[in-house]
């Protein structure tokens, strides 16, 4: 069993990563692309613009780096919680 | 001052600060010269890295593209800026916890294999090789347009600088340099921005001008149904619904997403910071400074092609404003009357039966021969005349290039000299950081995966830096003979390669090589032959053979077509390695280890 607080963190990053992942896919597949006729005329607009063609071209590049700032930090802590801090 | 005296200045203080900067920091040591020593900090990483993925294709067309296809030019914004995500949170904190300092390093080690590592670097050094001759033609344009030199010497000039500080450099003097080519390139891409949203829209940031109202006609309306308007009344698709069909969309974003994430250019840059907490930090800057510029090219984008319309169209020639006359001389804008009214026309496909809204025969406009009478090469309303036929198929009398809409913007919205020749100098800025960071992973390929790793294993420290200053020397010559030269309808069809191949060979195997501990030699020798064979053969077929897109599968194009053969590329090597036997036990741990963020250390490449 001395694998178990490796294994315990892989598996907190692991699950990170696949929640990234789903926004990551529903801003830009989902909503710049698979739904985005029906979200252009059927969801509140940005400013002036339709919602489905701002999230094409700049709502998912927004959130792209949101997600970016995400997963930096929380990897970080997880990594800290875990003692495998390098920053001395 | 003449606005070629400007121009002069501003590139040439440029100029003095990125040879400045690679002088002081050029690399002692294999170390420094692949990976700066490892000791750059995330923030000029990030910065650094920017300059090196923007190119000057990005800089200069992406704008356009998006002026002229609307919504369907957000597969590049979403696709370039999407895989980055990818590369952040699958492959670099893991690559960078190997520690070795090129990606065929990892996929020789992970797969035991000469051969894997063989077909690593030869699709490494077909990538960089691709992108790096479009750059040097990039160079070489904009310096002849700047000093009217021939292109010819405008590449050899750019090449000479190019190897001066990549080459001797190494990576620690690319890094710096690159700092300085970002900054540059981010002033000179939102600057015009800001003057020209202030203009149209009055709002000072152009993201927010895109989504607020039109104020320079008078009464105010939102700015996007406005370009709507415009576009459908002249035979446009609507700006914000775009045409290519769901599944294509979805195919093409994927593969450019994918293959972003299997860019051995890009995925090196992250070696050259401390460790695997700083990479994580550095990859988000990188991603915020790229979306500086990925915000706005929509913004200038739209705006652009408001101001070019307006200003254009059912505009009597002798009117018209004085930079049609100046890109018509150097052949990015041409007008064929073909109603002979004096007035300029701009329409879009759906005005004509044929559906096609080319204003000559052939794809780009050509001109008389120098011993032409002077009828021949000046119109009747002193226009440049065209040695094309007219197409009278269609209405449509205007032609311009994708390139202009970034360098004409400041010129159509009226802006100051020093913001032009700011422009040149983030032109030439882009063209070259790119350019400096693709040699180095071309030299590196070829010094240390080639030589050292396959050929002479025996190599020291010393002749393997001298190698790569050899190879890097060699690399350049073939990419300026190529500048000079260009394969021209070759080379925008190899981005196609580029990405495709990238997505399908690289990104699968790095995928499986850090998350599957099963995964073994033949699977992914396997899934990367398969993946590369049919990508290759689906391009080669409709782009250079007698494909038609009727025969599409699927009806996706050859630009999204890696994603198809990445899925082929995971499908085989799971396949394969379900039957052949596991890898070895030191490579399991070897896999076990990468996903153990501390103990990092130096980068190295040994």
């Amino acid at each position: 069993m001395k694998d178990a607080p490796s294994l315990v963190h892989r598996r907190a990053c692991l699950r990170l990563v696949i929640a990234l992942l789903g926004v990551w896919f529903s801003v830009s597949f989902g909503c710049g692309i698979l739904f985005r006729e029906w979200l252009d005329a059927k969801a509140p607009q940005i400013g002036t613009a339709p919602f489905g063609f701002w999230m094409a071209q700049q709502g998912a590049v927004i959130c792209f780096v949101l997600l970016l700032v995400v997963y930096a930090f929380v990897m970080n802590r997880l990594d800290a919680k875990h003692g495998y801090t390098e920053d001395h | 001052m003449t606005q070629d005296h400007l121009n002069f200045i501003f590139i040439g203080i440029s100029f003095a600060i990125y040879i400045g900067i690679a002088i002081k920091s050029r690399a002692g040591s294999t170390k420094e010269y692949y990976t700066a020593g490892g000791g750059v900090s995330p923030l000029a990483n990030g910065m650094a890295t920017a300059a090196d993925w923007m190119s000057a294709a990005t800089f200069i067309s992406m704008a356009g593209t998006v002026a002229l296809s609307g919504y369907d030019a957000s597969r590049f914004l979403m696709g370039w800026t999407g895989g980055f995500v990818l590369l952040t949170i699958l492959m670099v904190p893991y690559l960078r916890k190997f520690n070795k300092a090129t990606v065929p390093d990892f996929v020789g080690d992970r797969y035991y294999s000469k051969l894997a590592r063989g077909v690593a670097v030869g699709c490494a050094i077909f990538i960089c090789m691709t992108y790096i001759m479009g750059q040097m033609r990039g160079v070489g344009v904009v310096f002849s347009q700047l000093f009217g030199i021939s292109i010819t010497s405008g590449v050899i000039i750019g090449g000479t600088i190019v190897f001066f500080y990549a080459g001797l450099g190494g990576m620690k003097g690319i890094t710096y340099t690159q700092v300085a080519q970002y900054c540059v390139m981010a002033f000179a891409y939102t600057i015009p921005a800001i003057f020209i949203a202030m203009a149209l829209t009055g709002n000072v940031l152009p993201q927010l001008g895109l989504i607020s109202d039109y104020t320079a006609g008078g009464e105010a309306v939102p700015f996007l149904e406005k370009l709507n308007n415009i576009n459908t009344e002249l035979g446009f698709a609507a700006y914000t619904s775009g045409k290519l069909s769901t599944i294509n969309m979805f195919c093409i974003t994927a593969a450019l997403m994918c293959g972003t994430a299997g860019l051995p250019h890009v995925i090196v840059r992250f070696f050259t910071v401390k460790n695997v907490s700083a990479v994580r930090k550095s990859a988000c800057w990188t991603l915020l400074f790229i979306a500086i510029i990925y915000l706005t090219a929509p913004a200038i984008g739209a705006f652009a092609r408001v101001n070019l319309i307006e200003k254009l169209h059912e505009t009597p020639y002798q009117e018209a404003p004085y930079w049609l006359q100046e890109f018509e001389e150097t052949g990015q804008m041409a007008w064929v009357d073909k109603n002979d009214d004096g007035k300029i026309q701009y329409y879009g496909p759906e005005k004509s039966v044929a559906g096609s809204h080319a204003v000559f025969q052939g794809k780009k406009p050509s001109y008389p021969t120098f011993e032409a009478t002077e009828e021949q090469l000046i119109g009747p309303h002193g226009q440049r005349l065209l040695a094309n036929k007219a197409d009278t198929s269609n209405p449509n009398e205007l032609w311009f290039g994708n390139d202009i809409m970034v360098m004409a913007n400041p010129h159509m919205a009226g802006l100051p000299m020093w913001v032009i020749a700011l422009l040149m100098a983030g032109c030439i800025a882009a063209a070259l950081s790119t350019a400096a960071g693709l040699l180095l992973v071309l030299s590196t390929s070829i010094s240390h995966d080639l030589m050292k790793k396959i050929v002479k294993p025996d190599l020291s420290d010393k002749e393997e830096v001298s190698y790569a200053r050899v190879a890097s020397f060699l690399a350049l010559a073939v990419a300026v003979y190529f500048g000079i030269n260009p394969p021209s309808q070759f080379i925008a069809k190899t981005v196609a390669f580029a990405f495709g191949l990238a997505a399908s060979s690289f990104f699968p195997a790095l995928l499986m090589g850090i998350f599957s501990k099963r995964m073994n030699r033949e699977g992914a020798i396997a899934g990367m032959l398969c993946g590369i064979l049919f990508t290759f053969g689906y391009i080669t077929y409709f782009q250079f053979l007698d494909g038609t897109p009727d025969q599409y599968l699927l009806g996706i194009t050859p630009e999204g077509i890696g994603f198809v053969g990445m899925l082929i590329n995971f499908a085989v090597a799971f396949l394969v390695s379900a039957f052949t036997p596991a890898p070895p036990q030191a490579v399991q741990e070897m896999v076990e280890n990468i996903h153990i963020p501390s103990g990092s250390g130096q980068a190295s490449h040994h």
